[in-house]
Protein backbone atom coordinates (compact mmCIF):
# COMPACT_ATOMS: atom_id res chain seq x y z
CA UNK A 1 0.00 0.00 0.00
CA UNK A 2 1.22 3.58 -0.36
CA UNK A 3 0.45 6.30 1.71
CA UNK A 4 0.61 9.74 1.16
CA UNK A 5 2.02 11.03 4.80
CA UNK A 6 5.58 10.70 4.04
CA UNK A 7 6.25 13.03 7.18
CA UNK A 8 5.56 12.12 10.63
CA UNK A 9 3.66 14.60 11.56
CA UNK A 10 1.52 14.08 8.66
CA UNK A 11 0.68 10.66 10.16
CA UNK A 12 0.15 11.62 13.51
CA UNK A 13 -2.54 14.41 12.10
CA UNK A 14 -4.54 11.96 10.38
CA UNK A 15 -4.63 9.33 13.23
CA UNK A 16 -5.99 12.73 15.32
CA UNK A 17 -8.40 13.04 12.57
CA UNK A 18 -9.45 9.82 12.66
CA UNK A 19 -9.41 9.63 16.63
CA UNK A 20 -12.52 12.97 16.10
CA UNK A 21 -14.37 11.09 13.54
CA UNK A 22 -14.65 8.01 15.52
CA UNK A 23 -15.41 10.21 18.86
CA UNK A 24 -17.97 11.78 16.61
CA UNK A 25 -19.30 8.77 15.46
CA UNK A 26 -19.56 6.32 18.59
CA UNK A 27 -20.31 8.81 21.08
CA UNK A 28 -23.78 9.41 21.02
CA UNK A 29 -23.80 5.55 20.53
CA UNK A 30 -22.16 5.12 23.43
CA UNK A 31 -24.15 7.69 25.44
CA UNK A 32 -27.24 5.97 24.79
CA UNK A 33 -26.04 2.57 26.18
CA UNK A 34 -24.73 4.28 29.18
CA UNK A 35 -28.38 5.74 30.24
CA UNK A 36 -29.92 3.28 29.48
CA UNK A 37 -28.30 1.73 32.31
CA UNK A 38 -28.44 4.85 34.71
CA UNK A 39 -30.39 4.39 37.50
CA UNK A 40 -33.56 7.25 37.32
CA UNK A 41 -31.94 8.86 41.31
CA UNK A 42 -28.15 9.30 38.82
CA UNK A 43 -30.24 10.86 35.83
CA UNK A 44 -31.51 13.46 37.97
CA UNK A 45 -28.42 14.79 38.64
CA UNK A 46 -27.30 17.72 37.17
CA UNK A 47 -24.20 16.82 34.66
CA UNK A 48 -23.95 13.24 33.99
CA UNK A 49 -20.66 10.64 34.37
CA UNK A 50 -19.66 8.88 30.98
CA UNK A 51 -20.09 5.40 32.66
CA UNK A 52 -23.21 4.57 35.00
CA UNK A 53 -22.10 4.94 38.73
CA UNK A 54 -23.75 1.74 39.50
CA UNK A 55 -25.57 -0.10 36.65
CA UNK A 56 -28.93 -1.32 36.76
CA UNK A 57 -31.03 -3.44 34.86
CA UNK A 58 -34.08 -1.38 35.78
CA UNK A 59 -34.71 0.13 32.81
CA UNK A 60 -35.18 -2.53 30.83
CA UNK A 61 -37.62 -3.98 33.21
CA UNK A 62 -39.64 -1.00 33.37
CA UNK A 63 -40.16 -0.63 29.90
CA UNK A 64 -41.50 -4.62 29.55
CA UNK A 65 -43.42 -3.94 32.74
CA UNK A 66 -44.60 -0.45 31.88
CA UNK A 67 -45.12 -0.57 27.85
CA UNK A 68 -46.70 -3.00 25.40
CA UNK A 69 -43.08 -3.35 24.14
CA UNK A 70 -43.66 -7.05 23.33
CA UNK A 71 -46.61 -6.41 21.51
CA UNK A 72 -45.06 -3.77 19.10
CA UNK A 73 -42.11 -5.95 18.71
CA UNK A 74 -44.35 -8.04 17.02
CA UNK A 75 -46.59 -5.95 15.36
CA UNK A 76 -42.97 -4.70 13.38
CA UNK A 77 -41.82 -8.47 13.39
CA UNK A 78 -45.30 -9.15 11.47
CA UNK A 79 -45.44 -6.28 9.28
CA UNK A 80 -41.50 -6.16 8.23
CA UNK A 81 -41.62 -9.91 7.53
CA UNK A 82 -44.37 -9.98 5.28
CA UNK A 83 -43.63 -6.50 3.68
CA UNK A 84 -40.73 -7.85 2.26
CA UNK A 85 -41.73 -11.33 1.21
CA UNK A 86 -44.33 -9.01 -0.74
CA UNK A 87 -41.39 -6.98 -2.05
CA UNK A 88 -39.34 -10.04 -3.04
CA UNK A 89 -42.64 -11.62 -4.59
CA UNK A 90 -43.69 -8.69 -6.85
CA UNK A 91 -40.33 -7.26 -7.52
CA UNK A 92 -38.56 -10.97 -9.24
CA UNK A 93 -40.77 -10.66 -12.05
CA UNK A 94 -40.18 -7.21 -12.56
CA UNK A 95 -36.45 -7.15 -11.94
CA UNK A 96 -36.31 -10.03 -14.60
CA UNK A 97 -38.32 -8.20 -17.28
CA UNK A 98 -35.88 -5.27 -16.65
CA UNK A 99 -32.92 -7.34 -16.89
CA UNK A 100 -33.65 -9.03 -19.97
CA UNK A 101 -35.32 -6.47 -22.46
CA UNK A 102 -35.88 -3.08 -23.11
CA UNK A 103 -39.70 -2.26 -24.23
CA UNK A 104 -42.42 0.16 -23.11
CA UNK A 105 -43.13 -1.81 -19.73
CA UNK A 106 -39.70 -1.89 -18.47
CA UNK A 107 -38.92 2.01 -19.58
CA UNK A 108 -42.91 2.69 -17.70
CA UNK A 109 -41.31 0.78 -15.26
CA UNK A 110 -38.16 3.19 -14.94
CA UNK A 111 -39.68 6.17 -14.70
CA UNK A 112 -41.77 5.23 -11.92
CA UNK A 113 -38.75 3.90 -10.03
CA UNK A 114 -37.37 7.10 -10.71
CA UNK A 115 -40.35 9.26 -10.04
CA UNK A 116 -41.35 7.48 -6.58
CA UNK A 117 -37.71 8.40 -5.28
CA UNK A 118 -37.98 11.98 -6.26
CA UNK A 119 -41.43 13.06 -4.99
CA UNK A 120 -41.63 13.48 -1.78
CA UNK A 121 -43.51 11.38 0.38
CA UNK A 122 -45.70 13.53 1.72
CA UNK A 123 -47.31 13.97 -2.66
CA UNK A 124 -48.05 9.70 -2.05
CA UNK A 125 -48.97 10.13 2.06
CA UNK A 126 -52.09 12.51 1.68
CA UNK A 127 -54.06 10.33 -1.33
CA UNK A 128 -52.63 6.76 -0.27
CA UNK A 129 -54.21 7.73 3.23
CA UNK A 130 -57.54 8.44 1.78
CA UNK A 131 -57.11 5.33 -0.41
CA UNK A 132 -56.78 3.25 2.49
CA UNK A 133 -59.63 4.58 4.43
CA UNK A 134 -61.78 3.91 1.53
CA UNK A 135 -60.66 0.58 1.40
CA UNK A 136 -61.56 -0.04 5.09
CA UNK A 137 -58.46 -0.83 6.13
CA UNK A 138 -57.64 2.37 8.26
CA UNK A 139 -55.82 1.18 11.45
CA UNK A 140 -54.94 -2.20 9.98
CA UNK A 141 -51.52 -3.97 10.10
CA UNK A 142 -52.56 -5.08 6.62
CA UNK A 143 -52.26 -1.42 5.37
CA UNK A 144 -48.93 -0.38 6.70
CA UNK A 145 -47.74 -4.36 5.23
CA UNK A 146 -49.23 -2.94 1.51
CA UNK A 147 -47.93 0.31 1.88
CA UNK A 148 -44.68 -0.72 2.51
CA UNK A 149 -44.23 -3.40 -0.13
CA UNK A 150 -45.09 -0.78 -2.85
CA UNK A 151 -43.11 1.55 -0.60
CA UNK A 152 -39.44 -0.80 -0.68
CA UNK A 153 -40.49 -2.13 -4.23
CA UNK A 154 -37.97 0.15 -6.14
CA UNK A 155 -34.81 -0.28 -4.68
CA UNK A 156 -35.61 -4.12 -4.56
CA UNK A 157 -36.61 -3.79 -8.18
CA UNK A 158 -33.44 -1.77 -8.95
CA UNK A 159 -30.91 -4.56 -6.99
CA UNK A 160 -32.26 -7.63 -8.12
CA UNK A 161 -32.24 -6.48 -11.67
CA UNK A 162 -28.53 -5.39 -11.08
CA UNK A 163 -27.83 -8.81 -9.92
CA UNK A 164 -30.11 -11.47 -12.22
CA UNK A 165 -28.04 -8.85 -14.59
CA UNK A 166 -25.20 -11.19 -13.77
CA UNK A 167 -26.38 -14.55 -14.46
CA UNK A 168 -26.05 -16.04 -17.87
CA UNK A 169 -28.77 -15.84 -20.65
CA UNK A 170 -27.97 -19.29 -21.95
CA UNK A 171 -29.68 -21.09 -19.22
CA UNK A 172 -32.94 -19.57 -20.05
CA UNK A 173 -32.28 -20.11 -23.73
CA UNK A 174 -32.07 -23.74 -23.31
CA UNK A 175 -35.01 -24.04 -20.68
CA UNK A 176 -37.16 -22.21 -23.57
CA UNK A 177 -35.44 -25.11 -26.19
CA UNK A 178 -37.72 -27.38 -23.73
CA UNK A 179 -40.70 -25.32 -23.69
CA UNK A 180 -40.67 -24.20 -20.43
CA UNK A 181 -42.62 -20.70 -20.26
CA UNK A 182 -41.44 -17.95 -18.82
CA UNK A 183 -43.35 -18.67 -15.37
CA UNK A 184 -41.59 -21.43 -14.80
CA UNK A 185 -38.04 -20.43 -15.78
CA UNK A 186 -38.37 -17.78 -13.44
CA UNK A 187 -39.43 -20.23 -10.76
CA UNK A 188 -37.52 -23.26 -11.52
CA UNK A 189 -33.66 -21.42 -13.32
CA UNK A 190 -33.76 -17.44 -12.42
CA UNK A 191 -35.32 -17.82 -8.55
CA UNK A 192 -32.98 -20.72 -7.55
CA UNK A 193 -29.55 -18.53 -9.04
CA UNK A 194 -30.84 -15.54 -8.03
CA UNK A 195 -31.21 -17.23 -3.88
CA UNK A 196 -28.37 -14.49 -2.31
CA UNK A 197 -30.04 -11.52 -4.43
CA UNK A 198 -33.27 -12.16 -3.70
CA UNK A 199 -32.59 -12.72 0.08
CA UNK A 200 -30.33 -9.45 0.50
CA UNK A 201 -32.90 -7.72 -0.77
CA UNK A 202 -35.94 -9.53 1.76
CA UNK A 203 -33.41 -8.35 4.38
CA UNK A 204 -33.40 -4.24 3.15
CA UNK A 205 -36.95 -4.31 2.28
CA UNK A 206 -37.24 -5.69 6.36
CA UNK A 207 -35.19 -3.22 7.66
CA UNK A 208 -36.98 -0.56 5.76
CA UNK A 209 -40.49 -1.38 6.58
CA UNK A 210 -38.53 -1.65 10.98
CA UNK A 211 -37.40 1.88 10.25
CA UNK A 212 -40.69 3.06 9.04
CA UNK A 213 -42.44 5.58 10.92
CA UNK A 214 -44.50 8.35 9.01
CA UNK A 215 -46.85 5.84 7.52
CA UNK A 216 -47.20 4.17 11.01
CA UNK A 217 -48.16 8.02 12.68
CA UNK A 218 -50.88 8.47 10.25
CA UNK A 219 -52.54 5.06 10.00
CA UNK A 220 -52.08 3.40 13.26
CA UNK A 221 -54.06 4.76 15.95
CA UNK A 222 -54.83 1.28 18.17
CA UNK A 223 -51.71 0.63 20.18
CA UNK A 224 -51.81 -2.55 20.05
CA UNK A 225 -51.20 -2.26 16.19
CA UNK A 226 -48.24 -0.05 16.73
CA UNK A 227 -44.91 -1.15 15.38
CA UNK A 228 -41.56 -0.06 17.75
CA UNK A 229 -40.91 3.19 16.19
CA UNK A 230 -44.83 4.61 16.69
CA UNK A 231 -44.89 2.86 20.08
CA UNK A 232 -41.40 4.59 21.09
CA UNK A 233 -42.82 8.35 20.21
CA UNK A 234 -46.31 7.16 21.41
CA UNK A 235 -45.17 6.47 24.79
CA UNK A 236 -41.88 6.71 26.06
CA UNK A 237 -40.99 10.02 23.94
CA UNK A 238 -43.88 11.23 25.65
CA UNK A 239 -42.49 11.69 29.01
CA UNK A 240 -38.55 11.80 27.29
CA UNK A 241 -37.71 15.01 29.38
CA UNK A 242 -38.43 12.96 32.40
CA UNK A 243 -37.93 9.38 31.84
CA UNK A 244 -34.61 8.67 29.72
CA UNK A 245 -33.61 5.48 31.03
CA UNK A 246 -36.70 3.46 30.48
CA UNK A 247 -36.47 5.76 26.69
CA UNK A 248 -32.48 4.37 26.11
CA UNK A 249 -33.35 1.07 27.10
CA UNK A 250 -36.38 0.47 24.25
CA UNK A 251 -34.34 2.88 21.80
CA UNK A 252 -31.29 0.52 22.26
CA UNK A 253 -33.75 -2.73 22.01
CA UNK A 254 -35.17 -1.61 18.93
CA UNK A 255 -32.01 -0.42 17.13
CA UNK A 256 -30.80 -3.92 17.66
CA UNK A 257 -31.99 -6.19 15.00
CA UNK A 258 -30.49 -3.61 12.88
CA UNK A 259 -26.92 -3.79 13.94
CA UNK A 260 -26.93 -7.04 13.22
CA UNK A 261 -28.90 -7.39 9.90
CA UNK A 262 -26.41 -4.47 8.73
CA UNK A 263 -23.13 -6.13 9.93
CA UNK A 264 -23.76 -8.79 7.31
CA UNK A 265 -25.43 -6.85 4.72
CA UNK A 266 -22.90 -3.70 4.60
CA UNK A 267 -21.08 -4.55 1.29
CA UNK A 268 -23.87 -5.94 0.00
CA UNK A 269 -26.16 -2.40 0.03
CA UNK A 270 -22.84 -0.74 -1.49
CA UNK A 271 -23.41 -2.90 -4.96
CA UNK A 272 -26.84 -2.19 -4.80
CA UNK A 273 -26.57 1.56 -4.60
CA UNK A 274 -24.15 1.54 -6.89
CA UNK A 275 -25.31 -0.67 -9.51
CA UNK A 276 -22.79 -2.79 -10.13
CA UNK A 277 -20.53 -0.32 -11.31
CA UNK A 278 -18.23 -0.29 -9.16
CA UNK A 279 -17.42 -3.08 -6.96
CA UNK A 280 -17.88 -2.15 -2.91
CA UNK B 1 -32.59 4.10 2.20
CA UNK B 2 -34.61 2.68 -0.75
CA UNK B 3 -32.73 4.91 -3.31
CA UNK B 4 -30.11 4.66 -6.67
CA UNK B 5 -27.29 5.62 -7.86
CA UNK B 6 -26.84 6.46 -11.23
CA UNK B 7 -30.30 6.44 -12.59
CA UNK B 8 -29.18 7.78 -16.57
CA UNK B 9 -28.31 3.97 -16.55
CA UNK B 10 -31.60 2.51 -16.12
CA UNK B 11 -33.09 0.65 -18.66
CA UNK B 12 -30.39 0.42 -21.11
CA UNK B 13 -29.88 -3.30 -21.74
CA UNK B 14 -27.06 -4.98 -23.56
CA UNK B 15 -28.38 -6.28 -27.15
CA UNK B 16 -28.66 -9.77 -25.95
CA UNK B 17 -28.69 -12.53 -28.89
CA UNK B 18 -32.29 -13.55 -27.66
CA UNK B 19 -34.29 -12.77 -25.25
CA UNK B 20 -36.76 -15.55 -24.27
CA UNK B 21 -38.50 -13.65 -21.34
CA UNK B 22 -42.42 -13.07 -21.93
CA UNK B 23 -43.02 -9.29 -21.01
CA UNK B 24 -46.26 -10.17 -19.40
CA UNK B 25 -45.21 -12.08 -16.47
CA UNK B 26 -44.85 -8.60 -15.06
CA UNK B 27 -48.45 -8.10 -15.04
CA UNK B 28 -49.62 -9.63 -11.82
CA UNK B 29 -46.83 -7.78 -10.44
CA UNK B 30 -47.25 -4.51 -12.08
CA UNK B 31 -51.01 -4.20 -10.65
CA UNK B 32 -50.48 -3.18 -7.04
CA UNK B 33 -48.00 -1.12 -8.44
CA UNK B 34 -50.43 0.92 -10.43
CA UNK B 35 -53.12 0.72 -7.81
CA UNK B 36 -50.72 1.76 -4.54
CA UNK B 37 -48.35 3.70 -6.16
CA UNK B 38 -48.79 5.20 -9.63
CA UNK B 39 -52.25 6.30 -9.23
CA UNK B 40 -51.75 7.49 -5.41
CA UNK B 41 -48.94 9.28 -6.85
CA UNK B 42 -50.73 10.68 -9.59
CA UNK B 43 -54.01 11.63 -7.49
CA UNK B 44 -50.91 13.06 -4.95
CA UNK B 45 -50.04 16.22 -7.60
CA UNK B 46 -53.54 16.27 -8.46
CA UNK B 47 -55.02 16.85 -5.01
CA UNK B 48 -52.44 19.60 -4.63
CA UNK B 49 -54.25 22.03 -6.83
CA UNK B 50 -57.66 21.09 -5.23
CA UNK B 51 -59.55 21.91 -1.90
CA UNK B 52 -59.76 19.05 -0.92
CA UNK B 53 -59.79 19.16 3.00
CA UNK B 54 -61.10 16.51 5.62
CA UNK B 55 -63.99 15.18 5.76
CA UNK B 56 -65.16 16.33 2.80
CA UNK B 57 -62.66 14.51 0.50
CA UNK B 58 -65.31 13.26 -1.92
CA UNK B 59 -66.91 17.10 -2.94
CA UNK B 60 -63.47 18.00 -3.44
CA UNK B 61 -63.22 20.83 -6.46
CA UNK B 62 -60.37 21.65 -8.49
CA UNK B 63 -59.52 25.34 -7.28
CA UNK B 64 -56.41 26.19 -10.12
CA UNK B 65 -53.47 27.71 -8.19
CA UNK B 66 -55.50 29.13 -5.31
CA UNK B 67 -53.46 27.11 -3.14
CA UNK B 68 -50.07 28.15 -4.02
CA UNK B 69 -51.61 31.81 -3.73
CA UNK B 70 -52.50 31.44 -0.07
CA UNK B 71 -48.76 29.57 0.33
CA UNK B 72 -47.09 32.76 -1.29
CA UNK B 73 -48.96 34.60 0.90
CA UNK B 74 -48.45 32.45 4.35
CA UNK B 75 -45.65 33.89 6.21
CA UNK B 76 -45.30 30.54 7.55
CA UNK B 77 -44.69 28.73 4.62
CA UNK B 78 -41.52 31.54 3.78
CA UNK B 79 -40.79 30.45 7.45
CA UNK B 80 -40.53 26.19 6.90
CA UNK B 81 -39.30 27.19 3.10
CA UNK B 82 -35.75 28.94 4.47
CA UNK B 83 -35.46 26.62 7.48
CA UNK B 84 -35.69 23.74 4.66
CA UNK B 85 -33.31 25.30 2.31
CA UNK B 86 -30.59 25.97 5.31
CA UNK B 87 -30.99 22.37 6.54
CA UNK B 88 -31.09 20.82 2.98
CA UNK B 89 -27.98 22.43 1.67
CA UNK B 90 -27.06 22.91 5.10
CA UNK B 91 -26.64 18.75 6.06
CA UNK B 92 -25.81 17.94 2.33
CA UNK B 93 -22.56 20.17 2.14
CA UNK B 94 -21.40 19.55 5.58
CA UNK B 95 -22.67 15.75 5.15
CA UNK B 96 -20.37 16.01 1.82
CA UNK B 97 -17.15 17.03 3.21
CA UNK B 98 -17.12 15.19 6.48
CA UNK B 99 -17.90 12.37 4.48
CA UNK B 100 -15.00 12.72 2.10
CA UNK B 101 -12.86 13.09 4.99
CA UNK B 102 -13.37 9.90 6.64
CA UNK B 103 -13.68 7.86 3.62
CA UNK B 104 -9.78 9.71 2.64
CA UNK B 105 -8.47 8.78 6.25
CA UNK B 106 -10.63 4.85 5.65
CA UNK B 107 -8.56 4.89 2.05
CA UNK B 108 -5.23 5.62 3.44
CA UNK B 109 -3.05 2.68 5.58
CA UNK B 110 -3.64 3.67 8.79
CA UNK B 111 -4.19 1.11 12.15
CA UNK B 112 -7.37 1.27 14.09
CA UNK B 113 -9.59 2.24 10.47
CA UNK B 114 -11.74 -0.97 10.93
CA UNK B 115 -12.49 0.63 14.09
CA UNK B 116 -13.62 4.17 12.01
CA UNK B 117 -15.35 1.46 9.78
CA UNK B 118 -16.97 -0.45 11.72
CA UNK B 119 -18.69 2.58 13.68
CA UNK B 120 -19.10 4.35 10.78
CA UNK B 121 -21.92 2.31 9.75
CA UNK B 122 -23.82 2.22 13.03
CA UNK B 123 -25.84 5.27 12.37
CA UNK B 124 -26.87 3.82 9.11
CA UNK B 125 -28.53 0.77 10.71
CA UNK B 126 -30.46 2.81 13.59
CA UNK B 127 -33.63 3.65 12.83
CA UNK B 128 -34.21 7.53 12.28
CA UNK B 129 -36.62 7.22 15.33
CA UNK B 130 -34.19 6.11 17.70
CA UNK B 131 -31.16 8.14 16.19
CA UNK B 132 -33.73 11.14 16.89
CA UNK B 133 -34.50 10.14 20.50
CA UNK B 134 -30.64 9.27 21.05
CA UNK B 135 -29.66 12.22 19.86
CA UNK B 136 -32.01 14.18 22.33
CA UNK B 137 -29.97 12.34 25.20
CA UNK B 138 -27.17 13.92 24.25
CA UNK B 139 -28.43 17.49 23.79
CA UNK B 140 -30.86 16.99 27.00
CA UNK B 141 -29.69 19.94 30.22
CA UNK B 142 -27.71 17.43 31.58
CA UNK B 143 -26.66 15.27 28.69
CA UNK B 144 -23.35 14.35 26.69
CA UNK B 145 -22.66 17.70 25.65
CA UNK B 146 -23.75 20.07 28.75
CA UNK B 147 -21.97 17.45 30.89
CA UNK B 148 -18.63 17.00 28.76
CA UNK B 149 -18.44 20.85 28.39
CA UNK B 150 -19.29 21.29 32.00
CA UNK B 151 -16.57 18.94 32.85
CA UNK B 152 -13.40 20.78 30.79
CA UNK B 153 -14.98 23.64 32.51
CA UNK B 154 -17.39 25.38 29.97
CA UNK B 155 -20.72 26.17 31.83
CA UNK B 156 -23.18 27.07 28.85
CA UNK B 157 -25.98 27.81 31.65
CA UNK B 158 -27.59 25.71 28.64
CA UNK B 159 -31.20 24.41 29.22
CA UNK B 160 -31.03 21.86 26.62
CA UNK B 161 -29.97 22.68 22.95
CA UNK B 162 -32.70 21.67 21.05
CA UNK B 163 -34.88 24.51 23.41
CA UNK B 164 -33.19 27.09 22.15
CA UNK B 165 -34.08 29.72 19.41
CA UNK B 166 -30.73 29.90 17.99
CA UNK B 167 -29.17 26.21 18.43
CA UNK B 168 -32.11 24.30 17.26
CA UNK B 169 -31.37 24.11 14.18
CA UNK B 170 -27.53 23.89 14.03
CA UNK B 171 -27.95 21.05 16.62
CA UNK B 172 -30.66 19.09 14.22
CA UNK B 173 -28.12 19.89 11.39
CA UNK B 174 -25.27 18.04 12.81
CA UNK B 175 -27.67 14.82 13.84
CA UNK B 176 -28.66 15.06 9.73
CA UNK B 177 -24.46 14.76 9.20
CA UNK B 178 -24.57 11.99 11.48
CA UNK B 179 -27.05 10.28 10.50
CA UNK B 180 -26.32 10.36 6.78
CA UNK B 181 -22.55 10.46 7.21
CA UNK B 182 -22.53 6.42 6.75
CA UNK B 183 -24.30 5.47 3.10
CA UNK B 184 -22.13 8.75 1.87
CA UNK B 185 -18.93 7.65 3.21
CA UNK B 186 -19.37 4.40 1.96
CA UNK B 187 -20.03 5.20 -1.35
CA UNK B 188 -16.89 7.75 -1.77
CA UNK B 189 -14.85 4.83 -0.18
CA UNK B 190 -15.99 2.56 -3.20
CA UNK B 191 -15.03 4.99 -5.65
CA UNK B 192 -12.08 6.32 -4.36
CA UNK B 193 -10.84 2.71 -4.08
CA UNK B 194 -11.60 2.66 -7.79
CA UNK B 195 -8.89 5.03 -8.56
CA UNK B 196 -5.75 3.40 -10.21
CA UNK B 197 -3.02 3.06 -7.52
CA UNK B 198 -0.22 3.12 -9.74
CA UNK B 199 -1.42 6.77 -11.67
CA UNK B 200 -1.31 8.16 -7.87
CA UNK B 201 2.10 6.52 -7.79
CA UNK B 202 2.93 8.40 -10.66
CA UNK B 203 1.71 10.98 -9.70
CA UNK B 204 4.11 11.01 -6.63
CA UNK B 205 7.21 9.74 -8.39
CA UNK B 206 6.92 13.10 -10.02
CA UNK B 207 6.87 15.04 -7.01
CA UNK B 208 3.16 15.96 -6.68
CA UNK B 209 2.22 16.80 -2.74
CA UNK B 210 -0.94 14.92 -1.20
CA UNK B 211 -3.57 18.03 -2.52
CA UNK B 212 -2.05 18.01 -6.12
CA UNK B 213 -2.68 14.26 -6.41
CA UNK B 214 -5.75 14.55 -5.22
CA UNK B 215 -6.99 17.46 -7.76
CA UNK B 216 -5.65 15.44 -10.31
CA UNK B 217 -5.76 12.41 -9.96
CA UNK B 218 -8.35 10.97 -7.40
CA UNK B 219 -10.99 13.80 -8.08
CA UNK B 220 -11.75 13.13 -11.62
CA UNK B 221 -12.11 9.58 -10.70
CA UNK B 222 -14.40 10.54 -8.17
CA UNK B 223 -16.36 13.20 -9.36
CA UNK B 224 -18.79 11.43 -10.86
CA UNK B 225 -20.16 9.16 -7.78
CA UNK B 226 -19.66 12.32 -6.05
CA UNK B 227 -21.90 14.25 -7.72
CA UNK B 228 -24.36 11.57 -7.30
CA UNK B 229 -24.32 10.50 -3.90
CA UNK B 230 -24.34 14.61 -3.26
CA UNK B 231 -27.55 14.66 -5.33
CA UNK B 232 -29.55 11.44 -3.46
CA UNK B 233 -28.23 12.78 -0.32
CA UNK B 234 -30.27 16.50 -1.38
CA UNK B 235 -33.17 14.59 -1.98
CA UNK B 236 -33.34 12.45 1.13
CA UNK B 237 -32.63 15.37 3.39
CA UNK B 238 -34.80 18.01 2.05
CA UNK B 239 -37.45 14.96 2.23
CA UNK B 240 -36.60 13.90 5.52
CA UNK B 241 -39.26 13.57 8.15
CA UNK B 242 -38.96 11.40 11.27
CA UNK B 243 -35.77 12.51 12.68
CA UNK B 244 -36.58 15.84 13.04
CA UNK B 245 -40.25 15.27 14.39
CA UNK B 246 -38.55 13.18 17.02
CA UNK B 247 -35.91 16.13 18.06
CA UNK B 248 -37.96 18.76 18.19
CA UNK B 249 -41.29 18.14 16.54
CA UNK B 250 -40.47 21.53 14.62
CA UNK B 251 -39.98 23.53 17.86
CA UNK B 252 -39.18 25.75 19.47
CA UNK B 253 -41.17 28.23 17.87
CA UNK B 254 -41.27 27.06 14.00
CA UNK B 255 -37.09 27.35 14.38
CA UNK B 256 -36.77 23.80 12.95
CA UNK B 257 -39.86 23.50 11.12
CA UNK B 258 -38.84 21.55 7.74
CA UNK B 259 -41.25 21.87 4.81
CA UNK B 260 -42.33 18.19 5.47
CA UNK B 261 -43.21 18.68 8.79
CA UNK B 262 -45.14 22.24 7.74
CA UNK B 263 -47.06 19.96 5.16
CA UNK B 264 -47.74 17.23 7.45
CA UNK B 265 -49.14 19.63 10.24
CA UNK B 266 -51.37 21.51 7.43
CA UNK B 267 -52.36 17.67 6.37
CA UNK B 268 -53.11 15.89 9.13
CA UNK B 269 -53.65 18.28 12.18
CA UNK B 270 -55.74 20.38 10.10
CA UNK B 271 -57.18 18.36 7.88
CA UNK B 272 -56.04 20.66 4.86
CA UNK B 273 -54.94 17.93 2.33
CA UNK B 274 -55.24 19.99 -0.58
CA UNK B 275 -52.86 22.80 0.59
CA UNK B 276 -50.46 19.88 2.29
CA UNK B 277 -50.60 18.10 -1.31
CA UNK B 278 -49.69 21.52 -2.83
CA UNK B 279 -46.84 22.16 -0.71
CA UNK B 280 -45.60 18.46 -1.65
CA UNK B 281 -45.56 19.86 -4.97
CA UNK B 282 -43.71 23.06 -4.61
CA UNK B 283 -41.10 20.51 -3.00
CA UNK B 284 -40.80 18.36 -5.99
CA UNK B 285 -40.09 21.49 -8.22
CA UNK B 286 -37.48 22.28 -5.87
CA UNK B 287 -36.07 19.42 -5.75
CA UNK B 288 -36.53 18.70 -9.44
CA UNK B 289 -34.67 21.66 -10.09
CA UNK B 290 -31.67 20.86 -7.74
CA UNK B 291 -31.22 17.83 -9.17
CA UNK B 292 -31.76 18.95 -12.53
CA UNK B 293 -28.26 21.92 -11.60
CA UNK B 294 -26.32 19.01 -9.88
CA UNK B 295 -26.86 16.67 -13.67
CA UNK B 296 -25.97 19.83 -15.38
CA UNK B 297 -22.62 20.49 -13.19
CA UNK B 298 -21.81 17.05 -13.81
CA UNK B 299 -22.49 17.09 -17.51
CA UNK B 300 -20.13 20.07 -18.33
CA UNK B 301 -17.41 18.25 -16.26
CA UNK B 302 -17.37 15.48 -18.73
CA UNK B 303 -16.86 17.26 -21.63
CA UNK B 304 -13.77 18.78 -20.80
Amino acid sequence: MTTYSRTRAGRIGKYIALGLYVLFLAAPLFWLVSVSFKSNAELFDLTQSWIPRDPTLDNFIVIFDEFPLVTSLLNSLIVSTASAAGSVLLGTPIAYVMARQRSLITKGTTAWILGSQMLPFITILVPLFLLIIRLGLYDTREALILVYIVWSLPFAVWMLRNYIRSIPVELEQAAALDRANSFQIMFRIIGPLALPGLIVAFLFAFIQAWNEFFFALVIIKNPDLAPLSLMLVRFIGNDAGVRMGPLAAASLLSAIPNLILFAFLQRRLVQGLLGGSVRG
Amino acid sequence: MSQTVQAGRLGRVRDREVTVVSPWIVVPALLPVIVFSVYPLLQGIYLGFTDAQSGAVGSAEFNGLDNYLQLLHSPHFWDSFRVGAVWGFGVTVLQFFASLGLALLLNADLRFRWLARTLAIAPWAMPPVVVGYTWRLVYAENGLLNSTLSAVGIDTGNTGWLSSDFWALPAVIVVGVWAGMPQTTVVLLAGLQSVPHELKEAAMLDGAGPLRVFAAVTWPHLRAIALAIATLDFIWIFNSFGLVYVLTAGGPGGSTRLPMLFAYSEAFTYGNYGVGAAIGNVLTIITAVVVIAFLALSFRGDKR
